[in-house]
């Protein structure tokens, strides 16, 4: 019936997206599988479209054309099967680390009791124990995008959207947020659908590497690394497999940064 | 730290009221008293019991005018901030508004609504109203647009967005402009009270000068003054209790 290979579950199915601005074209045809429970990153140069992408899956975004499917239905708007990790944390900073991370759930009606209760199983994962009643103003950057996630996982979707989740805080953080990121992939049954501009990070972290390029905005290649995804985190910055890789995009990658 | 900021408070003022003694004593002007026969004329306005019946008459206008320009001009503070076509429809209105020149139009009120009542409150919410909604609208466009979306990407519906999250996020400059447009209220109130009809403290204020009795005219400003700083105040309290929080950073950048 189709071509698109039906071996895979996919979570997430990108088919043929179009999005125009005006007469800026982000997306042209853009198609685009993530299979679930597994970390799939979208790599490019900046302006390329990835963060617009990430938005259509989100719901946020309409595409101009092309269609989404999540669970094989289509999206026609933002749905409890996705939660979104923001950039820029996107906290309320009126609210406590409490009400922040359970903000989700009151959005969807949650009784207050409930809804506080599985904040705080949450906050305790992200290791934010004893800071239920800080604002956010008080915490820093690494503590901050913490909140955000234990938001996202405290509304309990299948998808979690990441959209450069790590990149306002600082290199040592980051690590940490990496290392505790491939934990979550394995022990949280959750596909993960992540954005970022570093080769590295998206390397380290990911099943599956989908390249866009910009000018048109496409997807250029799909690379799976297979080697050391099972060997301890400490080990995989030491990996050849994973050197070539690095290697390997930044060549295809090099010519279209300025 | 707080005595100290209460001391400043009062040298502060003694140094202003000083400045008035001397500047009254020398004196400035023959139209100009001295702080101390200010004083003890605001003393006798206060014993005589003519301040309260004034203040009764000048509070009506004042306080109808305020709460009708704080609902409605919030109200459509918020309802211009969401919506473009609305904006383009009512903003130019707010703007003429606030800069037409008050007394200019008084008259054109008077042959409308009358000497009453219904001038003095259009007078009163003219002057407090498009501050108000000018602000309102302004906070609401400037409300981050990471947090709208993260609302509706955890399924806020439009009403939660606009209670849990834009209203809350605007508050601080909300109340900016409530703080700005009932100090133009309390103008407002004197000024149809000097020029609709003289009642209230505008009576009190028109009737000393034309008698020259200067010292209760200052008295009689010198109160509104006061009541204003009261208001004020009164004003940031309920801001501080109902938003508490709302007044701490943005921790996105």
């Amino acid at each position: 019936m189709n071509n698109i290979s039906t071996d895979v579950d996919n979570a997430v199915t990108v088919r043929n997206v179009c999005k125009n601005y005006d007469n800026v074209e982000a997306l042209r045809d853009l198609s685009l599988e993530f299979p679930r429970g597994q970390l799939t990153s979208i790599l490019g140069p900046s302006g390329c479209g990835k963060t617009t992408l990430l938005k259509i899956i989100a719901g946020l975004l309409k595409p101009t054309s092309g269609e989404i499917l999540v669970n094989n239905k289509p999206v026609t708007g933002p749905g409890p099967d996705r939660a979104f990790v923001f950039q820029d944390f996107a906290l309320l900073p009126w609210a406590t680390v409490l009400r922040n991370v359970a903000f989700g759930l009151e959005l969807r009606g949650v009784a207050k009791s409930e809804r506080e209760a599985i904040a705080e199983k949450y906050i305790k994962d992200v290791g934010l124990t004893d800071f239920e009643h800080s604002y956010p103003h008080e915490l820093s950057g690494g503590m901050r995008q913490r909140v955000g996630l234990a938001r996202a996982l405290s509304v309990d979707a299948q998808v979690l959207l990441m959209d450069e989740p790590f990149s306002a805080v600082d290199e040592q953080t980051r690590r940490k947020f990496q290392e505790d990121l491939l934990d979550l992939v394995k022990n949280e049954n959750k596909t993960f659908l992540f954005v970022t501009h570093s080769i590295e990070e998206a390397v380290y972290v990911s099943d599956q590497i989908a390249i866009l390029l910009p000018r048109p905005s496409r997807v250029s290649e799909i690379i799976r690394p297979s080697g050391f995804r099972e060997k301890e985190a400490l080990n995989i910055r030491r990996d050849p497999e994973y050197l070539d890789i690095v290697d390997r995009i930044w060549a295809s990658l090099r010519t279209y940064v300025e | 730290m707080r005595y100290r900021s209460l001391f400043l408070n009062f040298v502060s003022a003694s140094i202003v009221f000083g400045a008035w003694e001397i500047a009254g004593r020398i004196p400035v002007s023959f139209a100009f008293p001295t702080f101390i026969e200010s004083m003890s004329a605001f003393w006798v306005l206060i014993i005589e019991g003519t301040l309260f019946t004034a203040y009764a008459e000048t509070l009506r206008p004042l306080v109808i005018g305020v709460v009708i320009s704080t609902v409605l001009g919030v109200g459509i503070g918020l309802w211009i901030g969401l919506s473009r076509a609305f904006d383009w429809l009512v903003s130019p209105i707010f703007i003429v508004m606030q800069t037409a020149p008050l007394a200019a139009l008084i008259p054109l009120l008077i042959m409308i609504y009358g000497i009453g009542l219904t001038s003095k409150v259009f007078v009163v919410c003219i002057m407090a109203m498009p501050v108000i909604v000018l602000n309102t609208s302004a906070a609401v466009r400037n409300t981050p647009a990471s947090i709208i979306e993260m609302g509706n990407s955890f399924l806020g519906s439009r009403r939660d967005v606009i209670i849990k999250i834009i209203l809350p996020a605007a508050s601080p400059i909300v109340f900016a402009g409530l703080r700005l447009g009932v100090s133009a209220g309390f103008i407002g109130a004197i000024l149809a009270e000097l020029k609709i009809t003289p009642t209230g403290v505008g009576d009190i204020i028109s009737y000393s000068r034309s008698i020259a009795d200067y010292p209760t005219m200052y008295a009689a400003i010198l109160s509104i003054i006061l009541l204003a700083v009261v208001f004020l105040n009164v004003l940031e309290r309920i801001e501080i209790t109902l938003f508490k929080g709302t007044r701490r950073n943005y921790v996105s950048d």
